[in-house]
This record gives C-alpha cells, sequence and structure tokens, in this order.
C-alpha cells in the first residue's frame, strides 16, 4: 500500500500549473543547482523530487504510520521519571521517519533540509493524517522550525534546526489554564539572567500538544507590568537544558498517541527569537497560520480516511441481497463524503500555493491570510461531518470499537477546537469580509474560469456560482443594515463566513475540473451548498 | 571492509494477474510488475548494518537480468549501498541456477577484492535456494546458509545465528565468507530521502558478458542443464468436507491419511 500513489488527488495538485512557479520561487531561480548535489536545475526536476519523496512518505505512512494507528489509540503516552514516553508504535513512526531523511523537508539545504515549498508539507500532513491524526501532530510540529528559519538569529538558526532534520520534536507552549483563545493573558514570566547570558522561564503552560518534545517555542511576558498582548516574547527553550518538569498528561476523547501536557518550567534557560514584544503580535501570529494550515491538512486525511472506510465498507457489506453501496441512501452519503473531501483539499491547496508565493508578494501573502481561516474552518467541520457518515455507512457496526470509523470520530472532534476554534475563525475571516477582500478574490476566480471550454454542465455550475455570489452580497447587505460593528453583523458572521467558503471551494472545484474531469460531481454537490446556505442563512436573518 | 550484495528484480508474485503465464508454461514476465525480491533486501540490510558498524566500509550491489534490472540498483543506493551494476547480455538468457552462479561468480571475481558476500536465501520466482551456495563452491568460499540475524562481525570473523527447522544456531565464520539470508531476518531500511534527490541523476553501470571473462560454454541456455519440460497450472481446491469425531482413532487415522498424500 501507498498512501500517496492512490490518490490520484494528490498527484493533481502536485502537477498544478502554479507548481513551475513555486518551485523557481523556492529554489531562487534554481540558484543551487550544480552547486548542491540535491538541488534541482528546473522546475521539471524539482517537481520529480517533490513526486519522489512522497512516493517514499507514503510508503511508509501506509506500512507503518497506519498499521500502527489503532494500537498506539489503545497504548497512548504515559509518563516515567517525569518524561514522556510515546507508545511503541509512536516511537517507531518516528523513528522510520527520521531514518527515511524525512524530518525538516522545508528546511534550507544548509540545514539539512529537503527545501520543499508549504505545498509538500501539507500533502505529507494530510497523507500521515489519513493514517494517524495523533501522529500528524506530533510530525507538523516540526513547523516550529519556520518560525526558527524566519525570525531567529543566524545563532540560534545554526544551533538549532539541523537538529530538526536529525529528528528533534517540537511544541509550541502558548496556553495556560487562564490563556487559552485569550493569548494576551499569558503569564509565564521571563526574565533576563545577566550571569548566565540567557532568559529564565517560570510558570505554568497546560494542553500543550506534544508538551515534552525536545525543543520549545514558549510565549512568555517578558516586560514586567505589562498585561496585553505588547508585553509578550517569544523564547526557545532546549528540553537538555533541563528547568521543566511534566506534571501530568491529559486524558483525552482522541488523537490519543499525541502528548497533550501539563508543563511547569522552573527558572528554564531559554533565548529571544527575533525582537522582545513581538512574541505574539507578530511570531505567534505568523506562526498560527501555518499550524491553521497544518490542522486543516490533518482534517483533509480525516475526511479521506473516512471516505475511503465508508466506501470500503458499503461495498462489501450485503443487505437485501446487495451491496449496500447500490442503495441510493448509501450512495449519497459517500458523495456528500467525496464532494467534502475533494472541496477542503481544493481550498487547501490553493492556500498554500499562496503561502508558497507570498515570499516574494503581497497580495499573495494577503489572499493566503483571508483564506487560511477558511481552510481551518471548513476542513475541521467537514472532517467531523464525514467521520460521523463514516459511521453512519457503517451502521450498527461503526457502533462498536472493531472499526477504525469510531477512532476517526473521536480523532475528527479536536479538529474545530485547537488553534484556534471554529468560531475564532469567523473572527479571523470578518476583516476580509467587511473589506471586501473576498469578494474581489472571487472577481477573480471568475475571470480565471476558461469560459469557451465549458460544458454544459459546467457552464451551469458556473452560473449557480455568480448566483451564489449575489445571494452573499445580498446577505451581506441586509446584515450590515446596522452597520458592521453590529450584533446582527456578528450573529450572522458565521454564516456569511460559511457562504463565502462554499462560493470559493466551488469556484477552485470548478477550475480543478477544467482540469480533470473528475471534480465536476464534487464542484455540482459544493455549489448547490453555498446557494442553500444563503438562503437559509436569509431565512434566519428574517 | 569491501561487501557484495547479490539482488534480484522477481515478479511481484502478490500481484499476479490473469495473463501472468504465457500459453507454453513460461512466465509473461512483461504482464508482471515487478519487485526486489524480498530476501535479498533482508540481505542487503544485514550488510548495511555491517556497514554501519564497521568504517570505511563498501556496499556493492550486483544483479543479473534484462537492463531495467538497474531499477534494483537505484533501489539499493536509495536505502545506502555505495554502487552496483547490472550484469545484462542476451548470452545469459536461459540460464538454470548452475550457469547463473557461474556467471555471478564470474561477476563477483571481476569486482575486485571483497571480504563478505550477502545473497538472500531463494527467490520468489523460482524457490531453489540453490543459487547462493553454488557462488560460495565456485569461489572457492566457506558459506553460512539460513541467517536470521548478524550477531557481531570485525575485520576477521562474523558470527552469524541461523534459524533451521529445529531451532536456531550461532556460528562464526573466519572472512571471508558468503552468507544467504532468510525472511526471518530483520526488514530492510527504507531508502532515504537525501539519497533520493542526490542519485536521481546518477547512470547506473551496465556490464555484459565480456566483461566477466567468462567461459561463454557455460553461460545460458548452452551452460544450463536443467531443462523445463512442462508447467502445469495448479489449481487449488477442496473437494468435499470430511466430519470427524474428535476421538484418539481418528484423529490418528486422519494424520496417517495427511502424511500419505503428502499433504504434511
Amino acid at each position: 500500500m501507498n498512501f500517496y500513489t492512490d490518490n490520484e488527488s494528490l498527484s493533481f495538485y502536485l502537477h498544478h500549473p502554479e507548481m513551475v512557479e513555486i518551485a523557481r520561487l523556492r529554489e531562487k531561480d534554481f540558484a543551487e543547482a550544480g552547486l548542491h548535489p540535491e538541488a534541482p536545475a528546473n522546475a521539471e526536476e524539482a517537481i520529480e523530487q517533490y513526486d519522489s519523496v512522497m512516493r517514499l512518505l507514503g510508503e511508509i505512512t501506509a506500512d507503518v504510520v497506519a498499521a500502527n494507528a489503532e494500537e498506539v489509540d489503545h497504548e497512548g503516552p504515559h509518563i516515567e521519571n517525569g518524561r514522556v514516553v510515546y507508545a511503541k508504535g509512536t516511537q517507531q513512526n518516528l523513528r522510520t521517519m527520521i531514518n527515511a531523511g524525512l524530518y525538516g523537508m522545508t528546511l534550507e539545504r544548509k540545514y539539512n533540509g529537503l527545501n520543499f515549498p508549504r505545498v509538500l508539507a501539507v500533502m505529507a500532513g494530510e497523507t500521515i493524517a489519513r493514517a494517524d491524526v495523533g501522529f500528524a501532530t506530533i510530525w507538523g510540529l516540526q513547523d516550529c522550525a519556520d518560525t526558527i528559519q524566519q525570525f531567529a538569529s543566524d545563532e540560534l538558526k545554526e544551533k538549532y534546526l539541523p537538529r530538526i532534520y536529525q529528528g528533534a520534536t517540537c511544541s509550541m507552549d502558548l496556553t495556560e489554564p487562564d490563556a487559552g483563545s485569550d493569548l494576551q493573558s499569558v503569564r509565564l514570566r521571563a526574565t533576563f539572567d545577566e550571569t548566565a547570558n540567557c532568559w529564565r522561564l517560570n510558570g505554568v503552560k497546560r494542553f500543550i500538544t506534544n508538551g515534552d518534545a525536545d525543543l520549545h517555542l514558549v510565549l512568555a511576558r517578558s516586560e514586567e507590568g505589562s498585561t496585553d498582548g505588547r508585553g509578550l516574547s517569544y523564547f526557545i527553550f532546549d528540553r537538555a537544558d533541563g528547568g521543566l518538569t511534566v506534571r501530568r498528561i491529559e486524558n483525552k476523547m482522541g488523537i490519543k498517541g499525541s502528548p497533550t501536557a501539563e508543563l511547569v518550567f522552573t527558572n528554564a534557560p531559554a533565548y529571544l527569537v527575533g525582537e522582545r514584544r513581538l512574541g505574539l503580535i507578530k511570531y505567534v501570529m505568523s506562526l498560527m497560520n501555518a499550524a491553521r494550515l497544518g490542522v486543516g491538512s490533518q482534517a483533509i486525511g480525516l475526511c479521506e480516511a473516512a471516505y475511503r472506510e465508508a466506501e470500503t465498507y458499503a461495498a462489501s457489506r450485503q443487505q437485501f441481497g446487495h451491496p449496500i453501496n447500490q442503495f441510493v441512501a448509501v450512495q449519497d452519503l459517500l458523495r456528500a463524503m467525496r464532494a467534502r473531501t475533494d472541496a477542503a483539499r481544493s481550498l487547501m491547496y490553493e492556500t498554500a500555493r499562496l503561502v508558497d508565493r507570498s515570499a516574494t508578494s503581497k497580495p499573495a501573502s494577503r489572499i493566503a491570510d483571508i483564506l487560511t481561516p477558511l481552510v481551518k474552518l471548513m476542513a475541521s467541520e467537514f472532517s467531523n461531518q464525514n467521520a460521523y457518515d463514516c459511521i453512519q455507512v457503517h451502521g450498527g457496526s461503526g457502533f462498536m470499537k472493531e472499526y477504525a470509523c469510531e477512532r476517526l470520530y473521536r480523532d475528527a472532534r479536536v479538529l474545530s477546537i485547537y488553534e484556534g476554534t471554529s468560531q475564532l475563525q469567523v473572527v479571523a475571516a470578518i476583516k476580509g469580509i467587511a473589506n471586501g477582500s473576498y469578494l474581489k478574490r472571487i472577481e477573480e476566480y471568475d475571470q480565471q474560469v476558461a469560459v469557451g471550454q465549458l460544458t454544459d454542465q459546467q457552464q451551469q455550475l458556473l452560473s449557480m456560482l455568480r448566483q451564489s455570489t449575489e445571494s452573499y452580497r445580498a446577505l451581506y447587505e441586509k446584515a450590515t443594515a446596522n452597520g458592521s460593528t453590529d450584533v446582527l453583523f456578528e450573529h450572522n458572521a458565521r454564516a456569511l463566513t460559511e457562504v463565502l467558503a462554499y462560493t470559493i471551494m466551488g469556484y477552485l472545484l470548478l477550475l480543478d475540473s477544467q482540469r480533470d474531469m473528475r471534480y465536476v460531481d464534487s464542484c455540482d454537490y459544493i455549489t448547490r451548498h453555498a446557494l442553500g446556505e444563503s438562503a437559509k442563512a436569509l431565512a434566519m436573518m428574517a | 571492509m569491501r561487501i557484495i550484495v547479490l539482488a534480484k528484480q522477481v515478479p511481484d508474485t502478490r500481484n499476479v494477474g490473469a495473463n501472468a503465464m504465457n500459453p507454453n508454461g513460461t512466465i509473461n514476465r512483461a504482464a508482471l510488475p515487478t519487485v526486489f525480491n524480498p530476501e535479498d533486501l533482508k540481505a542487503l540490510e544485514m550488510a548495511l548494518r555491517v556497514k554501519n558498524q564497521m568504517p570505511n566500509t563498501t556496499v556493492t550491489v550486483i544483479t543479473m537480468g534484462p537492463p531495467r534490472a538497474e531499477e534494483i540498483i537505484r533501489d539499493a543506493r536509495n536505502r545506502g549501498a555505495d554502487d552496483g551494476f547490472v550484469l545484462s547480455d542476451a548470452r545469459f538468457a536461459g540460464s538454470d541456477t548452475l550457469a547463473t552462479s557461474y556467471a555471478l561468480a564470474q561477476a563477483i571475481r571481476s569486482a575486485g577484492d571483497f571480504d563478505l558476500v550477502f545473497c538472500g536465501r531463494q527467490a520468489i520466482d523460482g524457490d531453489t535456494a540453490q543459487v547462493g551456495p553454488q557462488i560460495a563452491e565456485k569461489l572457492g568460499l566457506p558459506q553460512i546458509t539460513y541467517a536470521e540475524a548478524l550477531e557481531s562481525v570485525s575485520e576477521q570473523e562474523i558470527v552469524i545465528r541461523r534459524r533451521l527447522e529445529q531451532g536456531v544456531e550461532t556460528v562464526c565464520a573466519a572472512l571471508p565468507v558468503l552468507v544467504t539470508v532468510t525472511s526471518a531476518a530483520p526488514d530492510c531500511r527504507y531508502p532515504h530521502a537525501h539519497r533520493l534527490l542526490r542519485f536521481a541523476k546518477t547512470p547506473v553501470e551496465v556490464r555484459n558478458a565480456d566483461d566477466v571473462q567468462p567461459d561463454f560454454a557455460r553461460l545460458g541456455l548452452a551452460g544450463s542443464p536443467t531443462k523445463v519440460k512442462k508447467v502445469d497450472n495448479v489449481v487449488l481446491a477442496h473437494k468435499d468436507n470430511v466430519h470427524l469425531e474428535p476421538t484418539e482413532d481418528n484423529l490418528n487415522e486422519m494424520m496417517k491419511n495427511l502424511i500419505n498424500e503428502h499433504i504434511i
């Protein structure tokens, strides 16, 4: 089995026409070609490299990570002498990934990375999450390296980045007992120690995913007397330097392989990342966007897993003398699951491509910023719906512990909570709604459609998407009748966000269907939902 | 230290389609996906473990087959082998185990000095388990068969645990020695991402019959005394069920029947 080669959508997005430009940007016009034995000479070679590494990752994911998932879910991690010990399967997953050189995919070559773009990071993420979302969280936290790469001093980069490639695990330590969604309230104290020439961390962090990692990025209050986000700075802490105790690990509903820890820092030595006071307002915000895209990739992996479990079961389960996939009610469930997976995936790769282009393009960066909360919101909600439907297809068997679908159901639940709840994603989207950025982007998608080459069905879908955009405008007018700060607007912000998200996904799938007709059915499903959601929102508002 | 690993590209017998056999009973290789022979992969892993323990060790992989067998060398290289070559020539076609072991022994001789030869116990297409031992004989080497674990290795000797029918046996041999590795040995490591990128464009050396200076009479069909007379397609199907009461006599009777019918 291979979770990359058995999923044609992955190759479809890996070979998206824009990947040529993304490879060129990532490789800085192929400046290292001939100077480094692994550097590609052109976009074609770069994309071949992406493909070959994904094949390897897909094989390991299917053979090792997926095979371990059930046992990891049962065993979970535990604490031994104040340290977290991963489940045996998790240890094997990590070891195999590290030994295959897959850690540090997006790191630059000078830090032993593969210098791959963000698109490949999310592709790896969704592939691994299809096997085990819990392991995908541990894997995904290596994105902390990107924050270090982007903002830390050269000295810190030289010291820590090569260790990521060697498999040092990471965590981002933000949440505290009184600072969850409200990170401005972080209290963990950072004071500068003149003698040791480092910072000292004191305080408690809670709900820290992979909390006993080797390298921690810690948000802490460095400015004494400050009370808001402007008094927070970002620090890197090395577990090997001591000063950290794992007080407990949480007993969770899902992603049980991923340890969620409560940490006590006592005079823990740490180093400042970037500048003081920018911890929350700049660095965490940047990391948060990457993390939200990462959760999107986990959710899409789960969507895919749930769809496949349901599809396989429906093909083999016989009732009334037929496999149940011959019954329309079951076909409808499967079609919805397929469409959600395709739609969220298309939106995620579009966003990841924009993130990759952000390095040289301000407009791309702005669009990536407004699409990221939509990816997190829709993919995580879809993953929950797919997990629910997966159990539904299984019927009574789905309620039993024997089938993977009950694990998927539990694992999905956190996806619409961590790295910002669905409600907070709506808050993040409000600015783009109020300033018309989403509408502008929709107009751009509309112009990208090659109108002369549409089939009748695609033509009809385009008309419906235009209609949905008009419905959105009407909805927006009505919701902002009392101004965009009024409670009426707040009440309707989620509905507005979802109508936008459905419309954007509809356009993206229409564009995808112009390259491959396979996506036209999912486009149909999502586009009709866009219209349905706006009608529903209007009715609810009246 | 220099290690030779012998590997074979074989049809993937786990994925055999309906047209796997030609009407004349020979294998329709074009219709079969190919894989690295599983026990040869385990032999490669054992060689790589020796390399991990012994500094300055090189692992050279040799495979005999059609030009596309270069995939084996590429795969082995991505997993950690240093180099290798494909022994490919129409004059090798039709080789049985005797001719194959002769060609491979010549190839090993042509490759220079070595300390260890690792190969899989047998290939999943032929299942003969003859080629490894025959090569050892031709090269005048001691051989350790059925190896399942590398216990220790030094410049002078190697200690190997063998998996036998009745148990295990740990043996020590002075180098050079040939080792055949069984399926009980540890799985081979995965390819390494950086090696995939680094060697993607590196060509694979191909050597032909002339390069290994053979006695041409001992190659290919001419050098193969084994002739396949006929291949039958055997379909195993249960014909009837026998219900036995679980008594001592019935069980004895059943065992006798199974033994008489060569089922066990």
